[in-house]
């Protein structure tokens, strides 16, 4: 008997938003799910591996966990896949032509908006997708709502053979709430059947489905109208009623309990006459929308007068404090508006862990920064661009180093002329979208020197596995990717495929400054495991010696957070000038010995903290 | 704490990446669940594990709706790190009370001197009004042998501000060390106990 399976049945539990959706997606029984990680949908898949009779698993790309869902669904098996918002630019190749040729069992994607921008590199909002691509979607507000529409969401795909997208954002995916479970209903998978007049997508196939689009649009605008997920809490005060969707309905009932609201759980299509009615029962009617005004421009569209952004924001979350005095503002009343505490503490950005591999990566790059430019991509080594290395000149999109490091090759200014190239991905990454772009460096033998870091997870979403870690999700050995292989092949020349431990700082100081000098493609793979994962194992740590220490605080440039500033002071210098200095401390309990910072030390105060017992590969004396 | 004339609690816990934020608001939050509330709480938004703050949202009471708590309205504050309690004591309400673990954990850009740690966070949320009890969580644990402790104990610091029994809390953590690390649970329970005793006698001194 499967743990998760049997939980909570008969009792309210308390389960984030992802873990609700993967509950849902499971009870509907899809046979596969496939999902790229991104912050905030990453843990729906995780959760759903946990789950017995669905195949999940991590796909290099969300075009190819898309595909994979797709090809599931064709099959006749019930398919799912999860992305964050910006994973859907990736896999809307696949989305905006299947969305013509339709689904068999059903299909269901759920996307992740990160509304707030807590951990992304922009704030889209998915539910243009739905218009650009002519598809329903649900919008959960909890994960009550999420596990109901989950399941719903693949009746119906199957009603109306249409890819369903389940519109979720992190106020749903990372928020617990109480939920109530059911169980699993069984939809065997009913098998290929071949239809080339619809399956192969060739123009007069496409024509024809055009048209079947046009109707199924139809169909499901006059289902929007019927639709249970859509409601109309009454409400008293008819000064102003809500149209809205998602978490933002909370806020809203929060805020304004007395309201008439009609909450769309079914965000597109529009039930427009239900919002028709519901507007004239109201004084004025308020879209209040998480981020860009669809709904808005869609109601005055169809003659339904609408305030939506001209009162409130169009980014970010409309929490209660947000709408509140914004629409009481508009009403006419008085806010009162209290002085907030004013607590000016210093920021206190993430920054890359104790003994991350990427420290010493970074450390060397800070030093050459002046020389080169460096285009940087997307996961911890993002975190390169800030202090104390501000070494990342550019972060764009996953895989965009690549593209973009050739470009700033190709495109030299006048100034840059004598500069070095970079580019830094990490392993992940450059499986999800690096590739091609290193494929294109290599065969216009862009002057560009790739820095491949191979850590042996996705660590900025928490450490997942990929094609490169030699596991998949479920756990299970998988073959394992040889990334130097992999470059030789795409025509890297091997004298300029570099292997470089990065514990070995000095080593790979030097490798880079060749890598650099020499005007080819060269890639240089370091190969030190994420901290976070099971395979790393800790060093013994080090410790300073107090009376050593000079307080020159180059060790500080590591970045390093187990170091620790524990005394400023100026010393006099031997031409009588006064210096800063700095005196630290190692924190040896977190300390995991990666012996990066000893490198920086030249008067040698840091020393292993206790003497190991000296043996083969007892490294104590590094 | 007035729990039963309000109806919803509201409670804060902020602390920095890797302190264990996450597990205590999940433990309340289980206990508030045991007695039949109904619960929202946020779990982390962002990069947890890099270091950067973390905040997590609890709300608990016949019916939640919002799981934001906004400025001014939370009922506890429970600071793992004093900067960070300073940094969100605008969001206890005027009654509301701060449970603040003093060890400092200044960030590195603290240590590289581009910014300063403030010389008495404590202090200044007193200075303006918040009621804030403060001890050295950290050292206790310490002194029972397992740094990680320090989750326990504050818990145990504040479960004398719930609206319910203390024991309720003391129960779930109990419970749930049974489940899993048997070994730890009479020590955690200790630790709820030091954390209580530290409460009591923590200072609170009014503006
Ligand atoms: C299109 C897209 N998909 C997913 C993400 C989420 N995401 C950000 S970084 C990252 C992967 C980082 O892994 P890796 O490249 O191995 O670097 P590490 O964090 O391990 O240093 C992911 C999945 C994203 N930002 N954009
Ligand atoms: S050896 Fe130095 S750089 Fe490495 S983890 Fe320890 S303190 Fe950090
Ligand atoms: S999670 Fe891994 S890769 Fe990311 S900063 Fe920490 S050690 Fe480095």
């Amino acid at each position: 008997m499967n743990r998760l399976a049997e939980a909570g049945k008969n009792r309210p539990q308390l389960l984030s938003g992802n873990d609700a959706v993967a509950r849902g997606v499971w009870e509907a029984d899809a046979r596969v799910a496939a999902a790229y990680p991104g912050t905030p949908s990453t843990e729906i898949l995780e959760s759903l591996a946990r789950y017995p009779g669905i195949r999940a698993n991590w796909a290099v790309n969300e075009k190819v966990s898309l595909e994979i869902a797709i090809g599931a669904s064709v099959a006749g098996s019930r398919a799912f896949s999860a992305m964050k918002h910006v994973g859907v630019n990736v896999a809307s190749d696949a989305l905006m032509s299947q969305t013509l040729a339709g689904v068999e069992g059903g299909l269901v994607i759920a996307v992740a908006d990160d509304v707030g921008l807590s951990s992304s590199q922009n704030e889209q909002d998915s539910r243009y997708w739905g218009r650009f691509a002519h598809l329903p979607i649900l919008e959960p507000c909890d994960s009550q709502e999420a596990y109901e529409m989950a399941k719903a969401a693949f009746d119906l795909s199957e009603q109306f053979q249409v890819p369903v997208l389940l519109r979720v954002t992190t106020r749903v995916s990372h928020v617990k709430s109480v939920v109530t479970v059911g169980e699993r209903v069984e939809h065997a998978a009913k098998g290929f059947e071949k239809n080339p007049a619809r399956w192969v997508l060739v123009p007069s196939v496409a024509k024809r489905r055009l048209g079947d689009q046009a109707v199924r649009d139809r169909q499901l605008a006059a289902y929007a109208e019927t639709c249970d997920f859509n409601r109309i809490d009454e409400g008293t005060d008819r000064r102003v009623g809500f149209v809205t969707s998602g978490p933002a309905y909370l806020h809203l009932r929060e805020a304004f309990p007395d309201a008439p609201v009609f909450k769309l759980g079914l965000g597109y299509p529009l039930p427009i006459e239900r919002i028709r009615a519901f507007a004239a029962s109201v004084e004025a009617l308020i879209v209040a929308e998480e981020t860009e005004p669809l709904i808005e421009k869609e109601l005055r569209a169809a003659g339904i007068a609408a305030h939506g952004k001209d009162i409130l924001p169009a980014t970010d979350e409309l929490t209660p404090n947000v709408v509140g005095p914004a629409v009481r503002r508009f009403l006419g009343e008085a806010v009162e508006t209290a002085e907030p505490i004013k607590a000016d503490v210093f920021p206190r950005p993430p920054t890359m862990c104790v003994g991350c591999p990427h420290l010493a990566v970074y450390y060397c790059l800070s030093r050459l920064k002046k020389q080169i430019n460096i285009a940087g991509d997307i996961g911890c080594y993002t975190l390169g661009a800030g202090h104390p290395w501000n070494a990342l000149d550019t972060c764009t999109c996953m895989g965009g180093s690549m593209g973009m490091a050739l470009g700033m090759d190709l495109g030299r200014g006048e100034t840059d002329k004598d500069k070095g190239i970079v580019a830094v991905i990490g392993d992940s990454t450059f499986l999800h979208m690096g590739m091609p772009g290193l494929l294109n460096i290599v065969y216009e033998g862009g002057n560009v020197t790739v820095l491949i870091l191979d850590n042996r997870a996705t660590g900025m979403t928490g450490g997942q596995e990929h094609p490169g870690t030699g596991h998949n999700l479920r756990g299970d050995a998988a073959p394992r990717v040889d990334f130097g292989k992999l470059v030789e092949a795409f025509g890297v020349r091997p004298e300029r495929i570099r292997r470089v431990d990065p514990a070995e700082m000095p080593i790979l100081f030097k490798t880079l400054k060749e890598e650099i000098a020499t005007p080819e493609p060269s890639v240089i793979i370091t190969n030190r495991p994420c901290t976070l994962i099971d395979c790393f194992c800790k060093d013994t740590p080090f410790r300073v010696v107090e009376e050593d220490c000079t307080g020159c605080s180059n060790c500080l440039n590591v970045g390093c957070p187990a170091i620790q500033v524990v005394r400023t002071g100026v010393k006099k210098m031997a031409k009588g000038q006064d210096v800063e200095r700095k005196w630290v401390k190692i924190d040896t309990a977190a300390c995991t010995g990666c012996g990066l910072c000893q490198s920086t030390c030249g008067p040698g105060a840091i020393v292993r903290a206790e003497r190991v017992v000296a043996g083969p590969g007892a490294g104590a004396a590094r | 704490m007035n729990g039963e004339t309000k109806a919803i609690t509201n409670i804060m816990v902020v602390g920095m990446g890797g302190q264990g934020v996450m597990t205590a608001s999940e433990i309340l939050a289980q206990a508030a669940l045991s007695l039949g509330y109904d619960v929202k709480k946020t779990e982390v938004a962002g990069m947890a594990q890099r270091g950067g703050v973390v905040t997590s949202h609890l709300r608990f009471g016949p019916k939640v709706l919002s799981s934001s708590i906004a400025q001014g309205e939370a009922d506890i504050l429970v600071g793992f790190e004093p900067a960070e309690a300073l940094r969100w004591c605008g969001y206890l309400r005027r009654e509301g009370v701060a449970m603040v673990n003093t060890l400092r954990q200044p960030p590195p850009v603290v240590n590289m001197g581009l910014y300063k740690y403030p010389d008495d966070p404590i202090g200044q949320m007193r200075a303006v009004g918040v009621k804030v009890f403060d001890f050295d969580a950290s050292t206790i644990a310490k002194d029972m042998g397992e740094p990680r402790l320090v989750n326990t104990i504050m818990l145990g610091a504040i479960a004398g501000f719930l609206p319910f029994p203390a024991e309720t809390l003391k129960e779930v953590i109990v419970e749930g060390f049974r489940a899993r690390k048997p070994a730890l649970a009479e020590l955690n329970a200790r630790a709820f106990e030091a954390g209580r005793a530290a409460a009591a006698t923590a200072a609170t001194v009014p503006a």
